[in-house]
């Protein structure tokens, strides 16, 4: 029996009727990053970048280059405003090797391949025109790939995140450890800079799995065992942090059996995005919003998914989507929920579990929350499936819909069916326009 | 399908009458033929009782010299086809009016003998007196050993239906010419083969007789010539005089390919590249491998095995010896080949008349409608555009009977096979294939004048106009005693044609040489003498088959009336003015005064005693005006000439039949043998030689499907959801029967604009999302095995994107149906008995959808906004509105036409060239279980 929440086939809120599958792939399809309005790429495990058109579905390019998987890849816009833009992508591979794709023409620019390990995540930091590697060290090049600095060996593991900072800071995430650099303008160059290691945070227990810049002020991190801490961004330091929070300290009437059942997979914080008032973190199966005003969680999906969501992210209309390894894609909507102090959630959610027996005083502090503050519930309101694996990642289009990219080496666009029809006979009366065929012909 | 040629039959007067008052009436040229003689109130389907035959055969005769016009081969070669028809006296016929056996020999002024390429003559002729009518194409073949090395042969399609042969003849031209030409090409093979024995013979008897002669020589030493010796020179000489003149045969006979290329409207034969291609990988599955070789290793290989025999110079009278048999005159592969293309043209001329013209009229009607016609019908109809087409298809077909496989799977590589094997035959230019180029400019003029000229001309009237561009001869020759009354026309053409046929012939022959006029109408019958303006255009038509000729320009193509531009003033030009020009043309039906208007009464007497003379092929026009939505068919005919099928025999009559007709029983199980209703569906139908698998599958299709609807109370549901683009899942364990499903349902299947119907008939992996995409029906194999369980899981977890009929449990899982459309497709309690009824009936539904479709598709003003400020829900209520009050669409009808006009939006915008992504569209919709 699940216990994951279902939809049915009837679903209204959900915008997508229509779909377009994009072959090209010949393993699991890792990443998606949008180069345009209408353009993305993907990358994964046959080390392959494919370029989409997302309206059309129309593959633009194939890139072949890389030798072994993906392993990191970025958009890299020029920003300058003298030259037109120009849309390049950087990808970093398991062979060592950093790449520099034009994405207009389909070339690739330049590759640099003096890596001594495998590059795990690539920044660009526009501000500074230079972009950072990150991989067993730190290394930062410019936009002509000359490497201006790299730090000592921090790891054989590899930094696993990266994120800027304010301040011409980026804080790395280095195993348990959060690592913060500052780049320093060099004396002796003009463009040269120097990278300086500032600070280590060493409050997580596990493994950092997620980094996220809410804004400038603020930075998350999740770890594997289900920690999540909010941090300064300017002077480091803790926030707020919510350990365990998928149990206990939000949710007292949280047995101890459940803690002992739940293994670290399904407590860790897979992925995180946030918007100005909430973070959002994929913890195990489940979905959590965290608020940060009130340091607390709001909402959450203990079982959204059948299996871990491994990406989520918030769209407009305060809808969520989350892709999950059962190969489903899931919208929700956050809803500020009636006072029915009858029908208290977590209470709820136990029974679900088929832990009945929720005692009183978990009710009541339950209770006890709900008077000073709204209760908000994650509703679901529609379901995409269509992949026969893991759901990797999704890019969210705005109107034009959604591409989600899978194990199964598909990658879907998920389409409005309405609007599609629309602008085909849009497009079909510009054609008959175009071609006379509107004149009366006998 | 526009027209069903079944309901045709079954129309009665009153009904129509009752019909045509309630609703205005369609557009003349969208109607449905009625059957012209239903006021008569004779059966349309009693047989011609004047014809000794039971059904249209095919008849192969030769002029021997031995022994006159004789039958060679029937097809079907059946003795009960002709029954107790006059084979020997019909061949005479036939071979009496083969004008051209124009001798070869020795010319004046040329030393050696001249090989004539002679084209075909085609002639129709009708004998009332056997009932039988005749589409009659002569051609020579040339055998060494024959006077003049010709053979004169002819190839006669004999029905006892006058109007078949004459609204076919345009048709059945084509394909005689086919088969002649390949007929004619095996023969200039065999011709060759034979010359370069006899060559080698001569060769061997001089080296003999020189050297006989060199002793002679030798051994006389009294200085003067024996008479021995004498003997011998003369002889060597003779054979070296032989030798000469059959070098220079074989150089003829080779030449003749490049011959017709230096004709300025020779296009030679050029197959498609693709097939070219295919050509390395299809030679070697050749009958037999020598086909696959080049001509010239061929002849050389065959050469050196032949050993070289003495010869006498002077060859025997042609008395001495039997001739060769056709078969022999022929390479034995191309002889096939014809065979094959001859049973081809039996199968697709026979069957009633009607059912040939509603097909072509259905052809034509749909090929206009190119926006919507892909969604529902047979992709091979619709791409069998040219007789080229066919004539690969038949190709194709003949191929597999040489393989003794069944025709009707031919697949499309036996297509490249033949055409492969044209291409290495005997003569390494491209083979001359005339019909072909004729053919390529035919459609086109059809096309363009029945596009233009739809509301005045039928568009057969525009074939035949096709036909008379072709150059070809055609003749009306009445065989009976001809009338006194007539007189020579300037052509010196209407000689009576005397009871001799040796007289005849000559004469006819004679007259060929001088004349270059083609069309003769050799009328005994006045109140038959009607000639409608249509035959102005087939006067001047020259005759071409002399190669001499064809350097004179005015003969080669009669082409200003065929313009288009003119077809205008064709319909403007007076009766009067049309007498005049058939008078000047051949001086007939002069004191006829039927030739101004026919007379009513036509029809009742159709068969003369003396002598039956019938107009130049072509539909009038006056049976089309006489008759609302009239059928275009003869004025003259008589309600009895016309259809001659029912009788029971027809059906047992050959091995072909019965099979059709087992075939059609198969598939009929429901089948009531009652009264006239069902009769006319007896008749086995004339298959299109690419359609006859096709023609098959709609009958199966058409009557599983009928079984269907009557056996599930849910099917309505079932074809909604078809009709809707939601992919239906046939799951089942057992092969047979879930594909028997599918194929019933297929005929309900959109097609998305791609080649096929997007239908996978048995699948037995999982389901993918990928595959929602490609087919909207599948089957699908239940298995208990692990793999069968991820076939359901994969099953259960799309669920939401196809609808599944579970044909062991017998329950239906899909959304809910509340519209009236579908009931109409597809009523339980229809009174339809027969598959391919039913598959029309189908068909014209789904035509009428598709016209809503188009209609819904292409209104600016439901899709986009009027005004730049008008808001789109307006545009939303505007074709909401449409829909439902417009179109008369009700709850999910709406949907139906909906996703049909996106397929049409889909088609349209396809880049050519460029395959389109495709697309899933689905809805939220909730799914309920059906249960019988």
């Amino acid at each position: 029996k699940s216990s994951v929440q279902t939809i049915g086939e009837e679903q209204i809120q959900n915008p997508y009727t229509e779909l377009l599958v994009l072959k090209g792939h010949q393993d699991i399809v890792r990443f998606l990053v949008q180069i345009d309005d209408c353009r993305f790429a993907s990358a994964g495990d046959d080390g392959i970048i494919f370029l989409w058109n997302a309206q059309t579905g129309e593959k633009l390019f194939e890139l072949h280059g890389h030798t072994q998987k993906i392993t990191a890849i970025a958009p890299f816009s020029s920003s300058d405003a003298s030259e037109e833009k120009k849309n390049l992508i950087l990808t970093a591979s398991a062979d060592r090797t950093v790449i520099v794709w034009d994405c207009t023409s389909g070339r690739q620019v330049q590759k640099v391949s003096c890596f001594h390990s495998t590059v795990k995540c690539l920044t660009v930091l526009q501000r500074l025109d230079v972009w950072l590697s990150g991989g067993s060290d730190l290394c930062v090049w410019n936009r002509k790939l000359d490497l201006l600095c790299k730090t000592s060996h921090l790891t054989d593991a590899g930094i696993s995140a990266l994120v800027e900072l304010p301040k011409n800071c980026v804080v790395a995430a280095v195993g348990k450890e959060l690592i913060i650099f500052r780049l320093i303008p060099s004396n002796d160059e003009s463009e040269g800079w120097n990278v300086l290691e500032v600070k280590r945070l060493v409050d997580h227990q596990d493994n950092i799995l997620s980094l996220v810049s809410v804004n400038d002020l603020t930075f998350v991190t999740g770890s594997h065992v289900g920690e999540l801490i909010v941090w300064d961004a300017l002077d480091w330091t803790k926030q707020a942090s919510e350990c365990n929070f998928w149990d206990s300290s939000v949710h007292p009437d949280a047995q101890p059996e459940i803690k002992l059942s739940q293994s670290p997979n399904e407590t860790s914080v897979q992925h995180l995005t946030s918007d100005e008032e909430c973070v959002f973190a994929a913890v195990g199966k489940g979905i959590y919003v965290y608020n940060l005003q009130m340091k607390r969680v709001i909402a959450c999906q203990r079982t959204a998914h059948d299996s871990s969501v491994l990406h989520i992210e918030k769209v407009p209309n305060r809808q969520l989507i989350s892709c999950s390894e059962d190969g489903s894609v899931r919208i929700w909507e956050l809803r500020e929920k009636q006072q029915l102090p009858a029908e208290p959630v977590p209470t709820g959610f136990f029974n679900m579990w088929g832990f009945g027996r929720a005692n009183k005083q978990a009710n009541q502090a339950a209770k006890k929350m709900q008077e000073n503050t709204p209760m908000h519930v994650l509703e679901l309101v529609g379901d995409l499936i269509g992949h026969s694996s893991a759901v990797q990642m999704f890019l969210y289009f705005g109107e034009l819909g959604l591409a989600t990219c899978s194990a199964d080496h598909l990658i879907i666009l998920w389409k409005d069916g309405e609007r599609e029809s629309r602008l085909r006979s849009l497009t079909l009366f510009q054609k008959l326009a175009q071609s006379g065929d509107l004149q009366l012909k006998f | 399908m526009i027209s069903a040629p079944d309901v045709v039959a079954f129309t009665r007067e009153e009904e129509l009458e009752d019909e045509l008052c309630s609703e205005p009436p369609l557009p003349e040229e969208y109607s449905v033929p009625l059957f012209p003689f239903a006021s008569h109130g004779t059966n349309p389907w009693a047989k011609v009782a004047s014809s000794k035959f039971t059904r249209d055969f095919i008849l192969i005769s030769e002029f021997s010299e031995q022994v006159g016009p004789q039958p060679l081969l029937t097809i079907p070669d059946d003795a009960k086809v002709s029954g107790t028809f006059d084979l020997n006296y019909f061949s005479l016929r036939i071979m009496s009016v083969d004008y051209q056996a124009s001798f070869v020999g020795h010319p004046p002024g040329s030393a050696y003998p001249k090989l004539n390429f002679v084209e075909d003559s085609k002639v129709v002729l009708g004998d009332s007196k056997e009932g039988a009518f005749a589409y009659v194409h002569h051609l020579t073949l040339y055998d060494l050993e024959a006077r003049g090395f010709v053979r004169p042969f002819c190839m006669a399609y004999i029905s006892a239906d006058e109007h078949k042969i004459m609204q076919q003849f345009q048709e059945l031209s084509a394909e005689f010419s086919k088969a002649s030409e390949c007929l004619k090409t095996g023969n200039r093979k065999a011709f060759a083969n034979e010359l370069e024995k006899k060559l080698k013979d001569l060769d061997y008897t001089r080296t003999v007789l020189h050297n006989e002669t060199e002793i002679q020589k030798k051994a006389n030493d009294k200085g003067y010539y024996t008479t021995q010796a004498i003997e011998k020179a003369n002889e060597l000489a003779s054979v070296e005089k032989s030798i000469i003149e059959h070098q220079d045969l074989l150089k003829q006979i080779r030449s003749y390919p490049y011959r017709k290329l230096k004709e300025s409207d020779f296009h030679p034969y050029e197959p498609e590249s693709a097939l070219d291609q295919a050509d390395a990988g299809c030679d070697q599955d050749l009958p037999t491998s020598d086909l696959a070789e080049p001509g010239e290793t061929l002849l050389c290989a065959q050469t050196l095995s032949y050993t070289p025999k003495l010869i006498k110079a002077k060859s025997a009278k042609c008395f001495d010896k039997k001739l060769k048999t056709l078969e022999e005159l022929c390479d034995i592969y191309f002889f096939t080949q014809t065979l094959d293309q001859l049973h081809q043209i039996e199968r697709t001329f026979r069957g009633d008349v009607c059912y040939l013209l509603t097909d072509q009229i259905s052809r034509a009607l749909l090929k206009q409608q190119s926006v919507t016609n892909f969604l529902f019908e047979d992709v091979s109809f619709l791409d069998e555009k040219t007789p080229e087409k066919q004539y690969r298809g038949c190709q194709g077909l003949g191929q597999d009977a040489l393989d003794r496989k069944c025709p009707e799977e031919s697949p499309a590589p036996k297509v490249v096979i033949s055409l492969g094997s044209y291409k290495s035959s005997v003569e390494c230019v491209p083979i001359k294939m005339e019909q072909e180029m004729e053919d390529s400019q035919e459609p086109k003029l059809t096309e363009s004048v029945t596009f233009e000229q739809q509301e005045n001309l039928d568009y057969l009237d525009a074939d035949i106009k096709g036909s008379i561009s072709s150059g070809e001869s055609i003749e009306v020759l009445g065989t009976e005693k001809s009338a006194s009354g007539l007189t020579k026309s300037e052509s010196q053409a209407s000689l009576p044609v005397s009871p001799s046929p040796q007289a005849g012939r000559s004469k006819v022959g004679s007259r060929r040489t001088v004349s270059e006029d083609s069309i003769e109408v050799l009328s005994t019958c006045p109140s038959e003498s009607l000639i409608p303006e249509d035959f102005k255009a087939s006067y001047p038509s020259a005759i071409n088959e002399e190669p001499y000729a064809d350097d004179e320009e005015g003969g080669l193509r009669f082409t200003p009336k065929l313009n288009p531009d003119d077809v205008d003033e064709r319909g403007d030009v007076s009766k009067e003015e049309n007498l005049v020009q058939v008078d000047s043309a051949c001086c007939i039906g002069k004191e006829s005064p039927s030739f101004l208007e026919p007379l009513p009464e036509l029809g009742q007497k159709p068969c003369d005693e003396d002598g039956v003379v019938r107009i130049p092929p072509q539909p009038s026009r006056q049976g089309e005006q006489g008759l609302r939505g009239g059928f275009p068919c003869h004025d003259g005919v008589a309600g009895g000439l016309l259809p001659y099928e029912l009788d029971s025999r027809y059906l047992t009559g050959s091995r072909e039949v019965s099979k059709s007709s087992l075939d059609e029983c198969s598939d009929s199980t429901s089948y009531v043998s009652s009264a006239a209703s069902t009769c006319s569906d007896r008749t086995p139908s004339p298959a299109r030689p690419a359609c006859q698998a096709s023609e098959r599958h709609k009958k199966k299709a058409g009557q599983n499907a009928l079984r269907f609807i009557r056996q599930y109370p849910f099917a309505h549901p079932a074809i909604y959801s078809l009709l809707s683009g939601r992919t239906l899942v046939v799951l089942g364990e057992e092969e047979a029967i879930v594909k028997k499903l599918v194929t019933a349902l297929s005929i309900f299947v959109p097609s998305g604009g791609l080649d096929a119907k997007p239908v996978k008939h048995w699948l037995t992996a999982p389901l993918h999302v990928v595959d929602f995409q490609k087919w909207k029906l599948i089957g699908l194999q239940r298995t208990v095995s692990p793999a069968g369980v991820n076939v359901l899981h994969a099953l259960s977890r799309y669920s939401r994107y196809v609808s599944i009929l579970d044909a062991d449990s017998k329950t239906l899982r899909c959304p809910l149906y509340k519209g009236t459309l579908v009931s109409r497709l597809a009523d339980h309690r229809t009174q339809i008995k027969r598959g391919s009824t039913y598959y029309m009936h189908v068909q014209s539904v789904l035509t009428q959808l598709c016209s809503k479709a188009f209609l819904f598709t292409f209104c600016h003003h439901l899709h986009l906004p009027i005004g730049e400020r008008e808001p789109e829900e307006c545009v939303v209520n505007r074709r909401m509105n449409f829909l439902k009050l417009q179109l008369g669409l009700a709850n999910e009808d709406l949907k139906i036409v909906q996703y049909l006009a996106e397929l049409l939006k889909l088609r349209y915008l396809q880049e050519p060239g460029r395959r389109a992504s495709p697309l899933l569209r689905f809805d939220y919709v909730p799914s309920f279980l059906y249960k019988i």
